[in-house]
């Protein structure tokens, strides 16, 4: 199953977390329980953007925008009574127990197609460029559903009134609903870290590291690229249903610039391409969210003092993120580079 | 075995950057299992000429064909996959990379398991035991754990080779092997080089003149971008034009 050894126990070890999550979860009080489902939530977001930012080294400034379309379709099939069909069918669904695989079906489709259609035109763009554009596209996204009242009840949000059942399991109340995130969370941990080892994985790695000489070799850049977009688009759908189906509400402030930002920043902080180091990212973030809130009303301020010693010790020591942190130490004198030439 | 038979043709072939004209209606023919040379002084458009015959820059006029088929608009992926390769003349590895996973990318680069997304990397046998292969034709096994910016100069020169190879490539283009090499390890990169397998027809710019010319059998000098002389490399060697332009200032 894993070529070697230390493989075998990273692996081990993130699943041995995992384990000991679900164990302990259901002893923590109502609001821990709650911050734990966010963050696995956030922490599906910020892997989708690091198979971007981290795996091809395509920083995308929009990566909400997909998270933003799919919780919106989520909210809007659940609860638009007089869109008949999408309603109709989402009741029959929900009647069978099935309820869940039809938001996830139709939410993933939508944002499976706004992210074929947003990478057809930013993935063309490199570096700076390819930031903004994709930052103005989540803009349009944010957009519409601050505006676009008639189908996004624009400023007020979307109140969603319950969750569906699975299979008529209710997962209204916290435990259930944080073992249903627990397990699709981790599916999508299991298929990320098998795309990124796959072939095409490995080929996004090359790419980062030299494109031109990629091209030499024979592949399609373009093509690869485009594929990633629309793969990390998709996970980025799988969050936003999440959010929807966790928070019971959503509004244009869940997914505008600071969302993508904030992703984008748990990346950099937990590791980039590494898979886990974002999730960490993610805990970090969503637990300072939620603690120092509480005690200063500027926490952006502290976030972004954190934001600028990670990115400072990446320029300054090639220190990447927390993970970055804990391989340097575990070895320390890496051989010095031979001088060119 | 198909000596006659072209692999390369260039065309007229122009390339324009606003008024400067890098590359001035050359014409050349590299035929298959055949060696030849670029010769030509800093900014002669030897290294442009290979970005036109790659597809990395688009021609401003005339006509590119490989083994008979008009490329002149192919992008370059569609060029590598008709079996036409290149190296660079900075070196351009996957420096955070270990040897073996450079071989690797370079050995999928032409098939299609390239594009799968969910069976790991490591089971496809076929693919590492190609990279084992070329890795042990040059005595490379051994580094490939090895991170390749941790190697040396020389070593780098000699992988970027033999990540072109990978492909199997029947037209090699070598933009300056031996580039930034000590004499003794250009001195190793003539060897190595004349050690290829025959049948692969390479085009090798060179500034190193004992690397090109126990190399290859003819030579065209490129000045100004355009072909100045053409012929056999012993012609090339006594030519007083070339003498005059090139190898009278080269020491």
């Amino acid at each position: 199953m894993l070529e070697n050894l230390a493989e075998k126990r990273r692996v081990l070890i993130v699943l041995g977390v995992f384990v000991a999550l679900g164990v302990i979860t259901p002893f923590l009080d109502l609001f821990m329980q709650s911050l734990v489902t966010e963050i696995l939530v956030f922490g599906i977001l910020a892997m989708s953007l690091d198979l971007l930012l981290g795996f091809t080294g395509l920083a995308s400034l929009g990566h909400a925008a997909y998270f933003g379309v799919a919780s919106y379709t989520t909210a809007i099939i659940m609860t638009k009574e007089d869109w008949t069909w999408t309603f109709a069918a989402f009741q029959w669904a929900d009647s069978l127990g099935l309820g869940l695989f039809y938001i996830f079906i139709f939410a993933l489709i939508v944002a499976t197609a706004f992210a074929a259609f947003f990478g057809f035109l930013a993935i063309r763009a490199v570096g700076v460029y390819f930031l903004m554009i994709t930052l103005s596209l989540a803009m349009v996204i944010w957009g519409l559903a601050y505006r676009w009242s008639a189908v996004t009840e624009g400023d007020n949000g979307i109140n969603v009134l319950g969750r569906p059942s699975l299979f008529g399991l209710s997962l209204e109340s916290e435990m259930p609903f944080f073992y249903f995130t627990l397990a699709v969370f981790l599916i999508c941990l299991g298929l990320m870290y098998m795309f990124v080892r796959s072939p095409f994985g490995k080929t996004l790695v090359g790419i980062r590291e030299r494109e031109e000489r990629m091209q030499m070799l024979g592949y399609n850049i373009w093509l690869h690229k485009y594929l990633a977009f629309i793969i990390a688009g998709v996970f980025s759908g799988v969050a936003g249903v999440m959010w929807t189906l966790f928070n019971l509400f959503v509004s244009p402030p869940d997914i505008e610039l600071i969302t993508s930002a904030e992703a984008l920043f748990m990346v950099a902080l937990g590791g980039p391409a590494t898979l886990i180091g974002p999730v960490i990212g993610s805990a970090i973030i969503r637990s300072l969210q939620q603690f120092i809130s509480i005690y200063v009303e500027r926490w952006p301020l502290i976030l972004g003092a954190i934001y600028i010693i990670t990115i400072m010790l990446g320029r300054l020591y090639g220190v990447e993120g927390i993970l970055g942190l804990f391989s340097k130490f575990r070895k320390p004198a890496a051989p010095s580079e031979t001088p060119e030439g | 075995m198909a000596n006659g038979q072209s692999g390369l043709e260039l065309e007229n072939v122009t390339k324009h950057f606003g008024g400067l004209h890098a590359v001035e209606d050359v014409n050349l023919r590299l035929n298959l299992g055949e060696r030849r040379g670029i010769l030509g002084p800093n900014g002669a458009g030897k290294t442009t000429l290979f970005h036109l015959i790659t597809g990395v820059l688009p021609l401003t006029s005339g006509r590119i064909r490989l083994f008979g088929q008009d490329v002149s608009g192919w992008p370059t992926h569609k060029r590598v996959a008709l079996g036409m390769a290149r190296t660079f003349q900075i070196t351009s590895l996957f420096p955070k990379l270990t040897v073996l996973e450079n071989v690797l990318l370079a050995v999928q680069g032409l098939r299609k398991m390239k594009m799968m997304m969910l069976k790991p990397l490591f089971k496809y046998k076929d693919v590492y035991e190609k990279a084992e292969k070329l890795l042990s034709d040059v005595n490379f096994w051994h580094l490939r754990d090895q991170e390749v910016r941790n190697l040396s100069h020389g070593e780098q020169r000699q992988l970027e080779i033999v990540l072109a190879l990978a492909s199997e490539p029947k037209v090699l283009l070598l933009d300056e092997p031996s580039a930034g090499l000590a004499t003794g390890e250009s001195h190793e990169m003539a060897n190595f080089l004349k050690s290829l397998d025959p049948e692969i027809a390479i085009l090798i710019i060179e500034h190193d003149l004992d690397v090109i010319f126990g190399v290859v059998s003819h030579i065209s000098v490129l000045h100004y971008g355009e072909v100045l002389a053409e012929g056999p490399s012993d012609d090339i060697r006594n030519d007083p034009k070339v003498q005059e332009i090139y190898l009278g200032k080269a020491d």
